[in-house]
């Protein structure tokens, strides 16, 4: 058996466009799209500094002006007969906001203050923008946020969180968790499997379909050696594929939520605050995952009669993978029923997110790397039984 | 002499698709490619299966060799079945045909150490089998070129040395020179004669009249899965070339087997 581990592990690790294709083009390819993903909605979603938005306002009261003038935003003012060609010119994207207020808005204001709410009726504000240009939305924002500030200070019945400092108690450690349980063990799920994806349908169906599967079959080696061997190989360069997509992602990732600072600070947290405990439990979970993984799209590509084939029959598989990776992306934590640590795959994100979010149960961890280990070791029984067949080995 | 393979009524049928079924206009479900077929070679003799394509030769082959499994019969190679103990038959015989390939990635230095490993040949038995093997074909220069860099003659000699690294008491050869031009046949040809001579055994196949005319000491005729006739060489020719008698049990046998079916 360690033979033909030794074997697959010379085949890939000699073979330079195997291991660029395989280990290095997932992490570096992820890291370029996400950075640039992360990066271009960073642009999209920030104005330009020099820009100089268009504001108009009819009836601008002197209360607001001053307001806005403090905020360095200039307001131009105009007739209540433009109003129409500056609508035109927001939806033409030329001009950015159109602010109506009614005559006499200051003097309501003021009568209100005053006490004298007999006579009172609401002034009526109308902002008009165009939700598709940023500078436009912004600028909506902006003006909105400054006229509830000045009636929350004209009539203060009470105020929620009105100091400058932060009021979220959250630890810069409990929000990484947070959005790495909810994210990680998905694309976590994702890579692995497209890790071994990579290389098991190559190397079983490959085999098969070159024909130099048969020349192992005649030698004395057991058949359980050979599905043994070939499984635990695969599942190693699958990992080392996997982690190459991981750590791909996690460099990517602080660009990609638009975290502010050094871009590493993040993979800095998350790196440190884990205990090397939590590594192992991890690294224990996902290579029985991988495991698993491997053995089934061994399975499926000792089936198929092509390389192609293979691939296509898999597909399904992995969508059924990401979806049980989908499943715990909008839970808080990871499940207490034992019960659900008893199936495979979905044991391994439950208690990755366990893992992430400080919350796992040792008795979870070994559970779900028991039941992964034994599915794979059925997937080792059942591809035995197939490299026994001669209508598995030999069909055309 | 020693009887070193027996086959006892060896029976091998195929499932055909309903698609086949269409193409060669019949009803029949199953085909019989092998049909109770039973023969024996002795120690240190080169037996040919000789017969037309289709008759059944490659799967006997593939049998014998542990590939397939018969679906009644069995087959003893030195004494142990093929049904029941495959892995010790497989230690026993070298299988070689087209169908078998090596690992283009690989050079043959480092597949005939891998399978010498498969085949828990001690190292360095391995080692001076590995040179002496590799001079006597000229692979010595060639043993650091991957497989898929060889031309196709250097492949077929890296293949024939490489299913020789256990020292196989038995080596079964299907259709030894096809594809082969006539110096590399006639390096493959002379080698057989030279296992031969060393006291091996050899089964091959073949539909070439000449070749088993110019090695095999025994021969058996297949034809439609069934063996028509097998005895040595002499004796099946009797008095004419071993061409004219074969197609002499040709005719016969498709003669009876379709009166066969008409009855």
């Amino acid at each position: 058996m360690m033979a033909i581990v030794r074997k697959e592990f010379r085949r890939f690790f000699t073979d330079r466009r195997m291991v660029l294709s395989v280990l290095l083009l997932p992490g570096l390819m992820i890291y370029l799209i996400y950075s640039f993903i992360g990066s271009a909605a960073t642009d999209f979603l920030t104005t330009n500094e020099d820009y100089v938005p268009v504001i108009y306002a009819v009836n601008l009261p002197d209360s607001v002006a001053e307001l806005s003038s403090q905020a360095d935003v200039e307001i131009q003012p105009a007739e209540a007969d433009q109003a129409a060609e500056i609508k035109t010119q927001i939806a033409e994207k030329s001009a950015d906001l159109l602010a109506i207020f009614p005559e006499g808005f200051d003097k309501q204001v003021s009568l209100a203050m005053a006490g004298n709410t007999q006579d009172y009726t609401p002034p009526r504000v109308e902002l008009y923008y165009n939700s598709t240009k940023i500078e436009s939305n912004s600028m909506y924002a902006l003006l909105q946020t400054e006229l509830n500030d000045y009636r929350d200070a004209s009539f203060t019945l009470f105020t929620v969180n009105p100091g400058e400092q932060s009021y979220d108690l959250v630890t810069e450690e409990s929000a990484t968790s947070f959005m790495l349980a909810s994210l990680l063990p998905m694309l976590l799920m994702l890579f692995l499997f497209t890790g071994s994806m990579s290389v098991a349908p190559e190397s079983i169906v490959g085999e098969k379909e070159r024909g130099t599967i048969a020349t192992l079959l005649v030698t004395p080696m057991r058949r359980w050696e050979l599905a043994l061997g070939k499984i635990v190989s695969i599942s190693c360069i699958a990992l080392l594929s996997g982690l190459s997509s991981f750590i791909g992602i996690m460099l990517s990732l602080p660009k990609l939520i638009g975290i502010e600072g050094p871009s590493t600070q993040l993979s800095n947290t998350a790196a440190t605050m884990y205990a090397p405990v939590d590594y192992l439990m991890l690294l224990a979970v996902v290579f029985s995952t991988v495991l698993l993984f491997v053995g089934l799209i061994s399975i499926i590509s000792a089936y198929a009669k092509t390389v192609k084939e293979a691939n296509t029959l898999v597909t399904p598989l992995m969508i059924v993978v990401m979806l049980v990776g989908v499943t715990v992306m909008f839970s808080q934590s990871a499940t207490t029923n034992l019960m659900l640590y008893l199936i495979p795959a979905y044991n391994s994100v439950q208690v990755i997110v366990g893992i992430l979010s400080f919350s796992y149960q040792p008795l979870f961890v070994a559970i779900t790397v028991l039941t992964n280990v034994l599915a794979a070791g059925i997937c080792v029984f059942i591809l035995t039984r197939m490299f026994n067949s001669e209508k598995v080995m030999f069909s055309r | 002499m020693r009887e070193i393979l027996r086959a006892e009524s060896l029976s091998k049928t195929f499932k055909l698709s309903t698609k086949q079924q269409r193409i060669e206009h019949t009803k029949q479900r199953v085909r019989t490619a092998v049909d109770q077929l039973s023969f024996s070679a002795y120690e240190g003799e080169i037996f040919g299966l000789l017969g037309p394509n289709g008759a059944g030769k490659t799967t006997t082959l593939r049998m014998l060799a542990t590939l397939i499994k018969p679906d009644a019969g069995d087959a003893l190679i030195d004494g142990y079945s093929i049904r029941s103990q495959p892995e010790v038959v497989r230690s026993r015989i070298a299988f070689l045909t087209s169908e078998l390939k090596l690992e283009d990635f690989f050079t043959p230095d480092y597949l005939f150490d891998f399978f010498s490993n498969l085949h828990a040949v001690d190292p360095i038995v391995a080692r001076q089998r590995k040179q002496r093997l590799f001079e006597r074909f000229g692979i010595d220069e060639f043993a650091q070129v991957k497989v898929g860099d060889l031309s196709s003659g250097m492949k077929q000699k890296a293949s024939l040395v490489i299913s020789l690294v256990h020292d196989p008491a038995i080596i079964i050869f299907d259709e030894p020179t096809n594809g082969l031009d006539v110096i590399t046949a006639k390096v493959v040809t002379d080698f057989l004669s030279e296992l031969r001579d060393q006291g091996k055994t050899i089964i091959l196949s073949t539909h070439i009249f000449s070749l088993v005319e110019k090695l095999c000491d025994r021969i058996g005729v297949i034809i439609n899965g069934q063996m028509i006739v097998c005895d040595s060489l002499v004796n099946v020719a009797q008095d004419q070339s071993l061409e004219d008698r074969f197609f002499e049990l040709y005719l016969k046998a498709t003669k009876d087997s379709r009166s066969g079916d008409a009855a």
